[in-house]
């Protein structure tokens, strides 16, 4: 047979490591220390407290809790973070390369191959960092007859709308989202109909047949299954009254609205696999048709950075699909709740006989808390959780939750032949939009049954 | 567009012509991932092709003229090259002929053991089309899975003929060499687990429903048309015309044999699909039945003089290949070197219907009508 690929080998793995590690120390004793040392040499050191910031000085300010903790939670607290870290861009970007490693390690068991295999330690898993470097490194060709300012911004632009949908994602309870809108819904909208018009711009501005060809698909692509989209989660906002994501993710503490809403959860997967432009519905850059539609004439970091959009764009959209149908952060809880006495004023703890030998007190529980006086987050009889707790187990529970629909936005890749522009406006024209209006009439009905609202489960 | 320059008659892409402002001209090739290698002039009205011209021959090698210099014995293996996956196939009735020149017999066992090898070769060409009709129709795993099994096939003929794609193993006289002792088990296993796994592609590949919807009632041939534009092979059989050289011409030992052949009425791009993958299955039942059958000793190979020397007189045999009728026409003038020698290849034959399937349809049909014609660029430029 062919070749086979070696299995990973824990011995290899850490003599690797171990070589490297030599290496390292040699070149930080070396080098690394006598740079530092220089440089600390003509440094002017400041006087802070009466006290000379010497480098020792800022080693134990590095390393000691309760000079930090301020420190961390500002920069937790800041608008920067949200953007940047936590809600906004590096989260949303950390789940997108683990989707495509997800992704391509998947379709290669699929397939019977084994995939991304030799760059890194562990199957593959620097694969991903392989190629954006090479994406990096190649020259970038801009067709001669192009739109320059135009066919430059369309890169540019895709990202910025991407990472637009991902600040409109609540994460966590307690406000973790980057822009929390009342109309988030109605903003969600919004961005998406920006796609189509950045998908036309920069096929157009091209100036190419086939990116041509493949923008005209896009087009029609996305704005036929745009209307099916919005009228799929109109049920929901007809159950719970509002607009605001935050809310519609709170209002399924109980049970999520997939279980009243299965066909719109069908509909908007349906479209949301056609937005997304993933196979079967990846007629706009469909290879042994149109070469690589709109992306034809991208090279280099431009097609990188579409990538990255479509990536963002796909971690987006499964997360409004967990945040609307599944429930978003709502969940159990994965730590036990605490009692408020175990922070405020310590829990004695008796001997066998009664006498209190110890006190268990843990005051810092809720440091990191935006408040530290309101760290109540939940109360559940004489037992509370704080908001740390509840940041950790809503996170870990959308996560979970919107991995499990990319896996299944990602599966169809490995089944499914991709259809014709013809068959996929006439699912979306005649079949997804009359089924959206069959799941708006059952929210109607609901609501007027008195089934759900005031008198009904809610 | 008014200005026109009637000169001389320029090659195809090159002519200035007047078009309506609507069409759109595409050069489908030939550096294009939908077409081989060649260019299909494509000509869009919208989403709708108005006409397609198929413009072959930039892997035109000249090995017809090449073999006119070239002796009976040293001819083989160049004139393997216009389909190497098919290379056994292609090669069969140029031998067939040589046979027929220099009047020699073949030993029972070798024409065995070449049935043999052409049925296996046949199974590995078409494995590597359907790898790429897979991924015409954006079908990553159908890719994958016939590239992957065709190892097992690939392996086998490894081990009768020491190469794993250009054999060179058919030769005036018989075989190159025996099979290796442990042939007939290690061959019928692969080939059970090998039919075992080409029946799972009907589950992902040939009964999904998005691959119905789109390849059936595209790209019709009808019978007529079918026998008219002189197509062979799959596609003949695809729309209804019961045509295999291996029943109608039989050569060799196929007259011994139980060779069924698979009828397909529709003439759409899913037939012609299916045609192969079920050709591939009745390849499994003539290679058992060839296993069951071959003499277990016995020569392969009837020694021929070296430099042997063609009669008077001319000769025209042949074969049924994987993609359908693979001809050889020889005139030889008493020389150790064929006077003419000239390949009538299915390929090209086939691609003449694919103007008039194309006129009409989708662009979004070119790549499941085209590959579905069963045709390689580099057998019909030859």
């Amino acid at each position: 047979m062919s070749v086979i690929a070696p299995k990973f080998r824990l011995g290899y793995f850490l003599k690797g490591i171990f070589d490297n590690a030599f290496w390292i120390l040699t070149i930080v004793t070396l080098a690394g220390i006598p740079a530092i040392q220089i440089v600390l040499f003509y440094l002017e050191l400041p006087v802070i407290d009466g006290e000379l910031l010497t480098a020792f000085l800022a080693f134990t300010w590095l390393f000691n809790p309760t000079m930090q903790v301020p420190l961390i939670k500002a920069l937790i607290y800041s608008d920067l973070f949200r953007i940047a870290a936590f809600p906004g861009f590096g989260f949303a970007a950390l789940i997108a390369a683990g989707t495509i490693f997800v992704e391509r390690k998947m379709l290669a068991k699929l397939q019977l191959r084994v995939g991304p295999f030799y760059c890194g330690k562990i199957e593959g898993i620097l694969q991903l960092a392989g190629d954006g470097l090479k994406l990096i490194s190649k020259e970038i060709i801009i067709p001669a007859k192009a739109d320059k300012p135009l066919f430059w911004a369309a890169p540019v632009l895709f990202v910025g709308t991407a990472a637009a949908f991902v600040a409109l994602i609540p994460v966590a309870p307690g406000g973790w989202v980057v822009a929390d809108l009342d109309v988030g819904l109605l903003a969600v909208f919004a961005v998406i109909g920006f796609f189509p018009i950045i998908t036309i711009l920069s096929a157009w501005s091209a100036n190419s047949k086939f990116p041509f060809i493949g923008g005209i698909r896009a087009l029609h692509q996305m704005v036929s299954f745009e209307i099916p989209l919005i009228l799929s989660l109109l049920g929901v906002v007809i159950l719970t009254g509002t607009l605001n994501l935050s809310e519609i993710v709170e209002s399924q503490s109980s049970f999520p609205w997939i279980i009243f809403m299965p066909i719109g959860a069908i509909v908007f997967f349906t479209t949301m696999l056609a937005e997304l432009e993933r196979i079967p519905f990846d007629l706009p850059e469909a290879e042994s048709e149109i070469v690589a539609g709109w992306l034809t004439e991208f090279s280099g970091m431009m097609y990188g950075l579409v990538q990255l959009g479509s990536y963002l764009k796909l971690y987006a959209f499964a997360a409004l699909f967990v945040i609307i149908f599944l429930g978003g952060w709502t969940g159990p809880v994965f730590w036990p709740p605490l009692d408020t006495e175990l922070i405020t004023e310590g829990i004695p703890i008796p001997n066998y006989a009664g006498d209190p030998i110890l006190t268990v007190a843990a005051p810092g529980l809720p440091l990191l808390d935006k408040d530290p006086n309101e760290w109540v987050m939940q109360e559940q009889g004489g037992l509370v959780y704080t908001s740390g707790q509840l940041l950790v187990s809503g996170v870990i529970w959308f996560v979970l939750k919107t991995v499990g629909v990319i896996f299944f936005i990602l599966l169809p890749r490995g089944v499914f032949p991709r259809i014709r522009l013809d068959m996929l406006l006439h699912i979306g024209w005649y079949k997804l939009i009359g089924l959206s209006f069959v799941n708006i009439f059952i929210a109607l009905g609901l609501v007027y049954a008195g089934v759900i609202g005031p008198g009904g489960i809610l | 567009m008014t200005e026109v320059i009637p000169t001389k008659q320029m090659p195809p892409g090159l002519q200035v012509e007047n078009v309506d402002d609507r069409i759109m001209t595409l050069n489908v090739g030939p550096q294009h991932p939908g077409s081989g290698h060649m260019r299909i002039i494509v000509k869009i009205d919208g989403d709708y092709i108005v006409s397609a011209d198929p413009d072959p021959g930039y892997v035109h090698r000249g090995e017809e003229k090449m073999a006119e210099s070239r002796n009976y014995i040293t001819n083989i293996p160049h004139l393997e090259r216009p389909v190497i996956h098919d290379s056994c196939n292609i090669l069969y009735p140029y031998v067939l002929g040589v046979e027929e020149l220099v009047g020699i017999e073949v030993p029972e066992r070798a024409k065995y053991v070449r049935v043999i090898a052409a049925e296996l070769n046949r199974c590995i060409y078409i494995q590597y089309w359907l790898a790429i009709y897979g991924i015409f129709l954006g079908h990553s795993t159908m890719f994958m899975w016939p590239a992957g099994d065709r190892e097992l096939l690939i392996d086998l003929m490894e081990k009768i003929t020491g190469a794993r794609v250009t054999h060179a193993y058919f030769i005036p006289g018989g075989v190159r060499n025996d099979v290796p002792s442990n042939f007939e088990d290690v061959c019928l296993r692969q080939v059970n687990y090998f039919e075992k796994r080409i029946k799972e592609y009907a589950d992902i590949f040939y009964d999904n429903p998005i691959l119905k919807a789109r390849t059936e009632d595209t790209g019709v041939l009808s019978r007529e048309d079918a026998i008219r534009l002189g197509t062979t092979g799959s596609v003949l059989r695809a729309s209804g015309v019961d045509y295999d050289l291996r029943i109608k011409e039989p050569y060799d030992v196929y007259d011994e044999l139980d060779v069924h052949t698979n009828v397909l009425k529709a003439g759409d791009s899913y037939a012609r699909s299916k045609v192969p993958w079920l050709d591939m299955l009745e390849s499994c039942n003539i290679i058992r039945q060839a296993l069951e059958k071959m003499p277990k000793s016995g020569s392969v190979r009837t020694k021929l003089k070296p430099n042997p020397k063609g009669g008077e007189g001319e000769v025209y045999r042949r074969v049924e290949s994987g993609r359908g009728s693979a001809g050889c026409h020889i005139i030889s003038k008493s020389k150790p070197e064929p006077y003419r020698l000239k390949l009538s290849v299915s390929s090209f034959r086939n691609l003449i219907a694919l103007p008039y399937l194309l006129k009409g349809e989708k662009l979004g049909n070119m790549p499941a009508v085209y590959w579905s014609l069963n045709y390689w660029p580099v057998e019909a430029d030859r």
